[in-house]
């Protein structure tokens, strides 16, 4: 994802020479093409992810479109009232894009585990919330919120994710992908689990139960449309997210099922638990860890049903 | 238009500021009387005879633009805007009141010139650093000035803006401390001493210069001759007093929270004499 991000910024900011990179001392080995390329909009601020925000910020007032960039929770969490007053107030036009998404630095511990971001930058008031599910939502997302004004939240995870959708796919910010049909139940996910989530599908699939899987790339506006058909249509919900359980995916679609009349749908959630880890391993090692393994996930939803 | 007589002119506007803040604060009810008092001279010398702003104009983007850091000092911000017709007087009745848009803390929404909202501290500098990188890439003229309160400089952010800024040689900013020397909970100097400030700037690599900030001359002659040093980011530091041209305000914590009551808004207004 981290790869397609960068070529895709590569090719936008050839065309549009507003486009400013700022990055916080991080991105070795896949910054350094723009910097080459664009010398004069690309900043590297250092170990200061506040100033790095605010002068984003401040660039933005002034008819920039600036990508902040650093890796796990430095470019949200460090920098937050930076994101909540400078960006999101001002309706600056600043992408905060970080890189690692969930367990993607699962060895590095806790400081690098990214677990609370999609639900702290939902809460922010004007907060466009993106979480792609492999290199093309990351190509398309990075080309929509160009196009689009206004404060974004882009969520990678790292490097090596496989290409899940064909060649003719339709992305839209906001708009879920329906990636598989299925009645017996749907599996929504966001971000870098869209992969399991279409393998467990596949594994339910051999026991003969047929589940949809939806990818939610865009977790606010999060489609709502989309949520409600899945509990109209099919026989319950599970969402599926590399993240705590508090205030991501899972509790956008319970928002959404909790005050949709029709909406009948049972919901399972599936995620971290709100605790640190007390253990440390590659992404796929804890991914295990927590339930959200293809095997795992598909176990669950058997018993589930 | 003479140099003389621009002076005096800032004088008067100086002084119609403070009687403002003094009536804004005791209408609202509302702290931070003090703070706006001290900083009074330096926005009236910026805004009467400094900033290349319009206000028919506001958005133009070559303007010179003014970050106020220390955003708790808005009723002074938004009396000189409105003294310099960005909006009209009587909007600064409307300081605190339910429905309006004119915050205790400065916002730039629903009200014409001001460039950024502020209101928690150690914000303005690096959104300041932004502006004037931008101006630098596209050429444009302006400068960028910041106002920093000196409590402020206890963020740490303040110091990552300050290296940044250094660093990216912006001489087309400045960063002006209104060094009043009491913050929330007492002086500065017990709370966290700041000493020696223009010394620890000088040592971050802007060009610093310690003035009187209350003498409308000097601030006057400093702020006209931006970049204090070519190629460096410039550092103001204001030795001001806080809650100055009211007698029984300056120096005393208290106006940091107290607004003052009718009779003291009348002996404030008599001291703030525009005739004498």
């Amino acid at each position: 994802m981290r790869s397609a991000f960068f070529r895709t910024l590569l090719d936008l900011a050839e065309q549009e020479d507003r486009i400013y990179l700022v990055v916080g001392d991080l991105g070795f080995g896949v910054v350094e093409p723009f910097a080459q390329r664009f010398p004069d909009r690309f900043l590297n601020v250092g170990v200061a992810e506040q100033n790095m925000t605010g002068v984003a910020a401040g660039l933005a007032l002034c008819g920039k479109i600036v990508f902040t960039y650093s890796i796990g929770n430095f470019s949200t969490l460090r920098c937050l009232e930076q994101i909540r007053n400078d960006v999101c107030y001002h309706q600056a036009d600043v992408k905060i894009v970080s890189v690692g998404g969930g367990f993607a630095y699962g060895a590095l511990g806790m400081t690098h585990h990214v677990l609370e971001d999609l639900a702290i930058m939902r809460a922010l008031p004007g907060m466009v919330v993106v979480a792609p599910g492999d290199p093309f939502e990351v190509e398309q997302a990075t080309r929509a919120v160009v196009s689009q004004p206004g404060p974004c939240y882009l969520r990678l995870g790292r490097v090596g994710e496989p290409r899940i959708h064909g060649p003719g796919a339709v992305f839209k910010l906001g708009r879920a992908i329906r990636v598989r049909e299925g009645r017996a139940l749907t599996i929504i996910s966001t971000g870098g689990l869209l992969e399991t989530g279409l393998r467990a599908a596949e594994l339910l699939s051999g026991v003969g139960i047929d589940a949809r899987v939806v990818s939610m790339h865009t977790l606010k506006p999060i489609d709502e449309a989309e949520v409600v058909s899945a509990a109209a249509e099919t026989g319950g919900i599970a969402t599926l997210e590399e993240h705590s359980v508090i205030g991501g995916l899972g509790s956008a679609v319970a928002e959404i099922l909790a005050e949709s009349a029709g909406a009948r749908g049972r919901l399972k959630r599936f995620g971290v638990p709100s605790a640190f880890a007390p253990e440390v391993g590659s992404q796929e090692y804890l991914r295990a860890v927590y339930g959200l393994s293809p095997k795992a996930v598909f176990q669950s939803l058997r018993s589930w049903l | 238009m003479t140099q003389a007589f621009e002076i005096e002119t800032v004088r008067t506007l100086a002084t119609r500021i403070r009687r403002h803040v003094v009536q804004m604060t005791h209408r609202a009810k509302a702290s931070h009387v003090g703070t706006s008092l001290s900083m009074a001279d330096l926005l009236a010398v910026l805004y009467g005879a400094i900033l290349h702003v319009d206000p028919s104009h506001f958005e133009s983007p070559s303007r010179d633009r003014f970050v106020l850091s220390k955003g708790h000092g808005c009723a002074g911000l938004y009396a000189v805007l409105a003294e310099r017709g960005f909006f009209p007087l009587a909007r600064l009745t409307e300081f605190y009141q339910d429905g309006t848009s004119m915050a205790g803390h400065v916002t730039h929404s629903g009200i014409p010139g001001v460039e950024v909202s502020t209101g928690a501290l150690g914000h303005g500098l690096s959104i300041a650093c932004g502006m004037a990188l931008a101006g630098r890439r596209d050429r444009r003229p302006y400068r960028v000035f910041a106002l920093l309160s000196d409590g402020e400089c206890d963020e740490g952010a303040i110091w990552e803006a300050a290296l940044f800024a250094a660093h990216h040689r912006l001489d087309n900013l400045v960063a002006i401390v209104d060094y009043n020397k009491i913050q929330s909970l007492g002086a500065v100097k017990d709370v966290l001493d700041l000493e020696p400030l223009g010394q620890k700037w000088e040592a971050f690599g802007w060009a610093v210069r310690e003035i009187d900030g209350h003498d409308i001359d000097e601030i006057f002659h400093i702020l006209s001759a931006i970049p204090v040093a070519p190629g460096r980011p410039s550092c103001v530091v204001a030795h001001t007093v806080k809650g100055k041209g009211v007698s029984f305000m300056e120096n005393q914590l208290l106006w940091h929270y107290r607004p003052p009551d009718a009779s003291e808004v009348a002996r404030a207004l008599s001291e703030l004499d525009l005739e004498r």
